[in-house]
């Protein structure tokens, strides 16, 4: 095959692939502008006809909607901050403290990584029944303060920093709170963001414990308030394409504005692992 | 000293949410398991009773259990090939030094990782309607007649798969890609020179090259796919005729619909033992053959 013909085939296969992964989020948007009924027709329309914020207003008028967006992002904040601090703190303390025992634990930490957290929700569910938590956001953010993934990533990273910095430090009489705030931090701030966007985009996502934990609508995430209206409204594709967007635009758009960021961090997880 | 002191209060915010809300749990989770704990235990827990080993007897007797594995495993068995080559495909045509755009095609091809499943599920649960779904259009363009993708047993789990796929594929080519751009060029400058074929660089470099990352890419995405929930949750409720029950919708089901936690429990560490086992199978298997 000649490099242009090369060249060719691999641009358009490149192309169709990337129809394929973005057309069904493009068709999502373009959807939930269409009017009810429109979209159930042959053949399927790809554009509105009369491009209306109707389904939008139904969604957050009626359908509670509002209320759901920011009871995601209070939750997602609230567990990207948390985390984010104890994260820090224990992957530093693992990367560059001595005490006793720091082996033994960190290979229970590691050890941890591998088992799937719904066998974990049973017993949660019924701790925080019987503690008068659940339907709270307390049940969604607590259990995700902190992670021993987001642990090994900090680990990995503050390995690099020089203990002759720290060391110097010491010797200048400043206490290890003062060297965690005033020289590890602003050194761990790449790995902060990734952490931070990682954390953010994990908790708007998750389905399964939110679906558990929040009994009562007035609690609902985007998702759960999304999968309860598809059931109601199974037929009613262009309001469920309008929630959809709702749903997607924000981490998408958190996404495009961090992507160097995200992927950096996707990577450190896992190549380096 | 005041550094060991320091030390641990640093660890301790951590190790107590971890303590609390997951290991304490899935130590719990074991002994639930040996108990009836249900609905009258959750009223009183003075009608709890200790059944040892019986609900993971019990399971094994249901066929409710074995199908659900059995449509987890299908989940498993099909999907993560798939979605592995899909991704393998598009981290060879990226990381070839000709494509113009890179980081273009690479946002694109990943959007759909970071997506929201329950959104997602929702938009493919249109694409995939029987009358006026896209994919039956598109199909019936080139002479095939409609599947009903979500209603028809038979279909409801391959569509399922087709759109994990979609949803999936690029988080391993963004591994992939690394592990490719890792393998230095010299090894094919020199394949080149002595006249093997693309294929043949593919088969004798590229691959064996690329094997420690296929090995831990393929166990991150079966320990994945093996949790399967939300998908079915959203697009079938398990349906049609429980064709896409996963273990972990019998887990939800068992506890949260008929409060059967002594059960549910019992799903759940049946399922944590069977990706230990496949799992643990893979990395043995993958390092037997990168040895030899």
């Amino acid at each position: 095959m000649s490099p242009r013909v090369a060249r060719a085939v691999i641009h358009g296969l490149l192309i169709g692939g990337t129809l394929v992964a973005v057309f069904p989020l493009l068709w999502m948007v373009a959807v939930s502008f269409m009017r009810p009924g429109e979209a159930s027709s042959l053949p399927p329309p790809l554009w509105p006809a009369h491009a209306s914020w109707h389904n939008y207003d139904v969604l957050f008028l009626r359908a509670g909607v509002g209320r759901y967006l920011f009871n995601s992002f209070a939750i997602s904040t609230a567990i990207t901050v948390l985390s984010l601090a104890f994260n820090l703190m224990a992957g530093y303390a693992f990367a560059k403290l001595r005490f006793a025992g720091r082996e033994r634990l960190f290979r229970l930490l590691l050890g941890m990584l591998v088992i799937p957290a719904q066998v974990a929700m049973l017993p949660l569910f019924l701790m925080l029944k019987y503690a008068g938590l659940v339907n709270s956001y307390a049940a969604v953010v607590l259990p995700a303060a902190a992670t021993a993934f987001g642990i090994f990533l900090v680990r990995q990273y503050a390995r690099g920093i020089p203990d002759e910095l720290l060391e110097a430090a010491r010797i200048d009489g400043a206490s290890e709170w003062r060297i965690f705030g005033q020289i590890v931090l602003p050194l761990l701030k790449p790995v902060m963001v990734t952490l931070a966007i990682f954390t953010f985009l994990t908790a708007w996502n998750d389905f399964m414990w939110p679906l558990i934990a929040l009994t009562g609508q007035e609690h609902y995430t985007l998702p759960l308030g999304l999968a309860s209206l598809a059931r109601e409204h199974a037929t009613d594709s262009e309001l469920m394409m309008a929630g959809s967007v709702v749903t997607v635009i924000p981490v998408l758009a958190l996404f495009l504005a961090m992507q160097r960021y995200y992927i950096e961090g996707l990577l450190l997880g896992s190549v380096k692992g | 000293m005041n550094r060991q002191h320091a030390a641990w209060g640093f660890l301790a915010p951590a190790l107590l949410v971890l303590g609390i809300f997951f290991l304490l749990p899935v130590i719990a989770a074991f002994g639930l398991s040996l108990t009836d704990y249900d609905l009258y235990a959750l009223a009183d827990i003075r009608h709890l009773r200790f059944v040892a080993l019986h609900n993971y007897w019990d399971l094994l007797h249901q066929p409710k259990f074995w199908s659900a594995l059995g449509h987890t495993f299908y989940f498993v068995v099909v999907g993560v090939p798939l979605s592995i080559l899909v991704s393998l495909g598009a981290a060879l045509l990226l990381n070839s030094p000709w494509v113009r755009g890179k980081t273009f095609f690479r946002t694109a091809l990943f959007a759909p990782v970071v997506t929201t499943v329950v959104a997602v599920a929702v938009v493919w649960r249109y694409i995939f309607n029987t009358k006026y779904g896209l994919l039956n259009y598109v199909l019936g363009l080139v002479g095939i007649h409609p599947v009903d993708w979500l209603g028809d047993p038979h279909w409801a789990m391959p569509a399922i798969i087709l759109f994990a796929v979609w949803k999936n594929f690029g988080y391993n080519m963004i591994i992939l890609l690394a592990g490719l751009q890792a393998i230095p060029g010299d090894l094919y400058e020199a394949a080149r020179i002595d006249g093997a074929s693309v294929v043949q660089q593919f088969r004798h470099i590229t691959l064996p090259m690329l094997r420690p990352t296929l090995l831990m890419v393929a166990i991150l995405t079966v320990s994945g796919y093996f949790q399967l929930f939300a998908e079915p949750y959203v697009m079938t409720e398990g349906g049609p005729l429980q064709s896409t029950t996963s273990v972990l919708y019998l887990m939800y089901n068992e506890g949260f619909k008929w409060w059967n936690f002594g059960t549910a429990s019992a799903v759940a560490f049946l399922l944590f033992v069977i990706m230990f086992a496949v799992t643990g199978l893979m990395l043995r298997v993958g390092r037997r053959g990168e040895a030899a």
